[in-house]
């Protein structure tokens, strides 16, 4: 997984609550078995005029002009600013794929659902929850300033701000441990090895049925 | 040892090893995987030169992908048939056990899974789809992760997790006739919102989820997910026991006795504290339908389509805005007046054999209106198509004008040939009304089976309990 430590990026805003996956990658992408190329199909329906389906050439299709993401100013962004429970719906991993594809490395919203937040951090993408009235401050700011951008810096937990402004925010010490390292969980687990044997073991015991 | 919810009972049974930061290793019962969410994953294995840990605790089945007509011809759709076959090779490779497309038991995960007994109370259960919050109906811990998490779980049989809050949303009362599980879904959903449940397992108790069969409670633990909860659950009692004996995954002679036993302390104790109650009142609820592009945009078939203008704040006043715009919906339009298209019964919601009985007990001895284009019923594995067919219901189906479809996830999701096209408007007994769910520019309205066969009959929404 890719590390995480500093970024300097410039910030888009997309502003409405309730950001589904199938939004973030629709469904026909995910006949795909592979893990990269998403990003050309991030937001998909709402980026393009037309219907896509998978191994179409992107660079020959219609942007949607009204879309966010198409307006020139947020070019090259790296920052997406979003609002109440970003990624909700479907498990889908390719959510954070097409995210991180795209050249995202930071999401910030009030809230997250929990298995789009879980899965950005196995994709060396930061999710980062700051409160509803700090978020509103950065739609805001970010609307009345072309090249509003953020600096984040996962070690020290802060955004600043370009008027020099801090704001803190939380991470578990286990996955900022993972993303600034740039680890895998498998490796770390398997460090465990006999602890799994032992419960194993133990498990079977109490409950032999589970393993008829 | 103090008072316990079930979800204490099942985490605590379940770690490994916890960090000071709470950050766990979880012990994993049963994976479940599909073509979808795991070739990348058997790939990652693949390149780690890894082998799965327990393969005997995996069960694979194709369903997102696989046609529903004419199957015998193959998929059609070459990168959908890629990707089935490549669920089959890895099966295959690692000797894991898999109803292929052309197997009798093939059929939705979420559906086989409790059907053939593999999914067991006390378990903890994965798979990568979010609905897997089905099988918290048996009293087990069950939830969605993401392709870097099927990978671990396959690896390591552990999961990294740390323990999630607890909420009992309590039911009491009766429900009315013509109400279902459904219902209480949307009802849930509709009161505490999309992201109510966010951070929280949540537990179903009360005597109107007691009274529930294993059919509907796992039609309300599929949708804790859509209120947020990446579990749902339910205690388990004899309706748990009765439905899992004699299944083929179930155990059997001494070693049934034994978990039955175990498996009747898979209750929250009688003082155990929750960090958050939701109550709801079984009475009152009445059939819903959705009338917007998220599951909490929900209202009863008494309702109308709201005005975003009495939304309560800026943020939800564009939701609702926009939600009316994609839907071709006017403000204050009764629901009772929304006329249909199509018509989808069927999905890890609503594709069990109930479910079947209910939607054909509505549309028996009658016939799907003429403004209807299309009605399809889809069951949700092999067995359930075939019990349905010893039982006539396919015939009640064909004769009504609906089409009875062989199983899979089909028009849920859209990811096979059954979808919407731009612009029609669907009543469907799925989970999700999201923006192009059922097909770019498709109109969703979640409903229960028998409102859907209802609506089918009558070219709109109708009031099932007055039927």
């Amino acid at each position: 997984m890719r590390k995480f430590t500093l970024l300097d990026g410039l910030v888009v805003p997309l502003d409405r609550a309730n950001v589904d996956t199938d939004a973030i990658i629709p469904k026909q992408f995910l006949k795909s078995i592979k893990r990269s190329g998403f990003g050309p199909n991030a937001f998909d329906e709402w980026r393009y005029l037309d219907h896509g389906e998978p191994g179409m050439d992107n660079s020959k299709r219609s942007p949607n002009p009204d879309f966010v993401l198409n307006q020139p100013r947020y070019q090259g962004a790296q920052v997406l600013l979003a609002r109440e429970n970003f990624g909700c719906g479907s498990s889908r991993e390719h959510a954070p794929w097409a995210l991180e594809d795209y050249g995202f490395r930071v999401i910030i919203a009030p809230s997250f659902a929990d298995i789009f937040f879980n899965n950005c951090f196995k994709n060396g993408l930061l999710p980062i929850k700051l409160d509803a009235d700090k978020v509103d401050a950065l739609f805001n700011a970010v609307e009345a300033n072309n090249g509003y951008k953020l600096k984040v810096d996962l070690e020290q937990q802060t955004i600043t701000l370009p008027d020099g402004t801090v704001y803190k925010f939380d991470v578990d010490a286990h996955r900022k441990h993972c993303l600034l390292n740039g680890l895998d969980d498998i490796g770390l687990t398997l460090q465990h090895v006999d602890d799994i044997k032992a419960f194993e073991e133990k498990h079977r015991a109490a409950q032999p049925w589970l393993y008829a | 040892m103090s008072a316990q919810t079930l979800y204490d009972k099942l985490w605590n049974s379940h770690v490994v090893q916890q960090d000071a930061d709470g950050t766990a290793l979880i012990y994993i019962d049963r994976q479940l995987v599909h073509e979808v969410t795991s070739p990348q994953a058997f790939e990652g294995l693949k390149l780690a030169h890894r082998k799965p840990w327990r393969t005997a605790s995996m069960l694979a089945t194709p369903d997102h992908n696989v046609p529903t007509t004419n199957r015998s011809g193959g998929i059609a759709d070459p990168i959908s048939r890629l990707q089935v076959e490549t669920l089959d090779a890895n099966c295959a490779e690692f000797g894991v056990v898999e109803f292929k497309m052309n197997d009798i038991r093939q059929g939705i995960v979420h559906v086989i899974g409790p059907e053939q007994g593999a999914t067991l109370p006390g378990m903890t259960v994965v798979c990568g789809d979010s609905h897997t919050s089905t099988h918290g109906a048996f009293a087990a811990l069950a939830h969605g992760i993401g392709t870097s998490e099927v990978e671990h779980v396959m690896a390591t049989q552990c999961l990294v997790a740390k323990k999630s809050k607890a909420m009992l949303v309590k039911v009491e009362g009766a429900l009315g006739h013509g109400v279902t599980a459904k219902d209480i879904a949307l009802a849930v959903v509709g009161k505490i919102g999309t992201a109510g449940g966010t951070g929280y397992a949540i537990e179903f108790g009360g005597s109107a989820i007691r009274a529930l069969s294993m059919e509907g409670r796992m039609t309300l633990c599929n949708m804790a997910i859509e209120a947020g909860a990446r579990a749902g659950m339910v205690a388990a009692d004899e309706t748990t026991f009765t439905y899992i004996k004699g299944r083929p995954f179930a155990p059997q002679g001494e070693n049934w006795d034994k978990a039955v036993a175990y498996w009747k302390t898979l209750h929250s104790d009688a003082s155990a504290a929750f960090d958050a109650v939701v109550e709801l009142d079984a009475a009152t609820i009445r059939p819903q339908v959705t009338w917007g592009t998220s599951p909490e945009m929900v209202t009863s078939i008494d309702g109308r389509v709201p005005d975003p203008v009495s939304a309560p704040d800026a943020v939800k006043r564009g939701d609702w805005e926009r939600a009316l715009a994609y839907m071709g919906l006017t403000a204050n339009t009764p629901i009772s007046e929304i006329q249909i298209d199509k018509v989808f019964i069927g999905s890890c919601t609503n594709g069990r054999i109930e479910d079947m009985r209910a939607a054909a007990a509505v549309a028996k001895g009658k016939k799907i209106a003429t403004n209807v284009k299309l009605a399809m019923v889809v069951p949700g594995s092999g067995l359930v198509k075939a019990q349905a067919e010893k039982e006539g219901l396919d015939k009640i189906f064909i004769e009504a004008g609906f089409e009875w479809r062989d199983p899979g996830c089909s028009m849920c999701l859209a990811m096979n040939d059954d979808r919407l096209e731009p612009g029609e408007r669907c009543a469907a007994t799925s989970n999700r009304n999201f923006e192009g769910r059922q097909g770019q520019g498709g109109r969703t309205h979640l409903v229960s089976p028998e409102m859907a066969a209802a609506a089918a009959i009558a070219g709109h929404f109708v009031d099932v309990s007055k039927l």
